[in-house]
């Protein structure tokens, strides 16, 4: 009996995470290019304090959806060697459950990179929160949710495409406009403790449920295409 | 899902079936202007090895990888056992040219990743499969570190790890020793034998001659003969020159 959507999406995450512990491709290239915009926008801008507040949401965002996309294209890549994405097209596995597995693993990946990340902003930027802190998590978790389920999505998309590196920030970066928003004014808005942060996390929340819903639903399509 | 018959050397799960276990009716497949598949039209028996010969671009892995349901044709239809290949997906085993392995773990790890896919979550099937096509389970290398020919061996135990019906091999033999080339051959002889349905796409035909049922030579996208699975008189036909990627 073919096993659930669930099951089948747990076990190729712990595949991924095996493969990405054995060969670190995706997670050293991000903490790289992330730590390089933090030192080169920390020595090009030199902001105070209360800049720093105005413009961090921006950059921390701007950083990590460039260092995500190196995540992005890295994991489709690793299913192109050897062909090894026609042996689960020719199995009875769900379409789905790849999907939710790399994107999963995606969220895994990229939640590190904020969290290696977040204390270096803090110390270059010399950023301390006024307004409630802990949101930062839930715009966190959201951001990076909206940022990988797309991302994960229109990497398979561009899959079959010649340069799909560069087919993934022109398909990810306008559909994720909305989303970047959110985060960069939540964040501000956090930081800064002007006003409330609410209005645009719910609508991240939305951007997210919508999005999520509609990949999943197109995905096999994108899978099974030539 | 019908219980998987394992070994694969053991009985077929419809041993009683004797009709077609493939038909295509004129199958034709564009890439772009390019004409891969024109026309093809055949009935495979079940229980039946099949070679699948003819030149570069004749069409052969255009064609298994229909029957694989991997790429759709532009017109024409494909039944396996009644059915399209991807409702018989459980029943269909299928190799590249390529290996269908991740280079970074073992083939042990490999296997069980992908007999989870299939729903299985037995290791000793696993096992079982590697010491089929004659590895050892437990070497730890990845498969990354494996020769040609271990890879190819390895790719065929993934293959044939569910135990399925019908078996599609591109090029199986391809950088394997002449010594596990048969040994091989001998495998898929006894799943024959087993009343699985075996298509192989080669250009080494003289390694089948003793254990194929039958030739199918293509040529220009189409079938342009099938005959005894005897080299005499058939190399002309194999040697025709195809006409651009497969």
């Amino acid at each position: 009996m073919t096993p659930s959507t669930s099951s089948l999406a747990a076990v190729t995450l712990k595949k991924d995470l095996r493969l990405e512990w054995r060969s670190k491709d995706a997670i050293n290239a991000m903490l790289f290019f992330a730590l390089l915009v933090v030192v080169i926008f920390s020595f090009s801008f030199d902001p105070t304090a209360e800049e720093s507040r105005e413009i961090a949401g921006g950059l921390i965002w701007v950083a990590f959806l460039f260092a995500a996309v190196v995540a992005l294209n890295q994991t489709w890549a690793r299913e192109l060697r050897n062909d090894v994405l026609d042996a689960y097209r020719v199995s009875p596995a769900p379409p789905n459950s790849l999907f939710l597995a790399k994107v999963l693993g995606n969220f895994i990946f990229v939640s590190v990179l904020e969290l290696v990340m977040a204390p270096l902003f803090i110390v270059f930027y010399n950023l301390r929160a006024l307004g409630p802190s802990y949101q930062l998590l839930l715009v966190g978790a959201l951001g990076t949710w909206a940022l990988v389920v797309n991302g994960t999505f229109f990497a398979a998309m561009s899959l079959r495409t010649r340069s799909r590196e560069v087919m993934l920030p022109l398909l990810l970066f306008p559909i994720s406009i909305p989303a970047i928003l959110a985060m960069v004014q939540a964040t501000r808005n956090i930081l800064t403790g002007e006003a409330s942060a609410q209005f645009w996390i719910v609508l991240l929340g939305a951007y997210d449920v919508v999005f999520t819903i509609a990949c999943l639903l197109l995905f096999e399509t994108i899978l099974q295409a030539e | 899902m019908a219980a998987i018959p394992w070994p694969v050397t053991d009985q077929s799960p419809n041993p009683d079936i004797v009709g077609s276990a493939i038909t295509v009716s004129g199958l034709v497949k564009q890439f772009g202007r390019f004409a891969a598949l024109r026309g093809v039209t055949a009935e495979f028996a079940a229980g039946r090895f099949y070679a699948i010969l003819g030149g570069n671009g004749a069409g052969k892995t255009t064609l298994l990888r229909i029957l694989a349901g991997l790429i759709q044709p532009t017109r024409g239809s494909v039944s396996c056992f009644g059915k399209s290949p991807r409702e018989m997906c459980e029943e269909l085993g299928y190799m590249a040219h390529p290996s269908l392995l991740y280079d970074e773990m073992s083939g042990m790890e490999n296997l069980r990743y992908f007999a989870r896919l299939y729903g299985i979550s037995d290791a000793d099937r696993c096992q079982d499969a590697i010491r089929a096509v004659n590895l050892d389970p437990a070497l730890p290398r990845p498969v990354g570190q494996y020769s040609q020919g271990m890879r190819q061996r390895m790719s065929l135990a993934r293959a044939i790890l569910h135990g399925p019906r019908v078996l599609l091999l591109d090029e199986p033999f391809s950088n394997v020793d002449v010594a596990s080339a048969t040994e091989m051959t001998g495998l898929l002889g006894k799943m024959r034998d087993a009343g699985r349905t075996i298509f192989v796409v080669t250009h080494q035909a003289s390694l089948l001659e003793a254990v194929a049922d039958e030739f199918v030579w293509m040529e220009a996208g189409q079938i342009a003969r099938r005959s005894a699975p005897t080299l005499a008189g058939s190399i002309a036909a194999g040697s025709t020159k195809g006409r651009g990627a497969e």
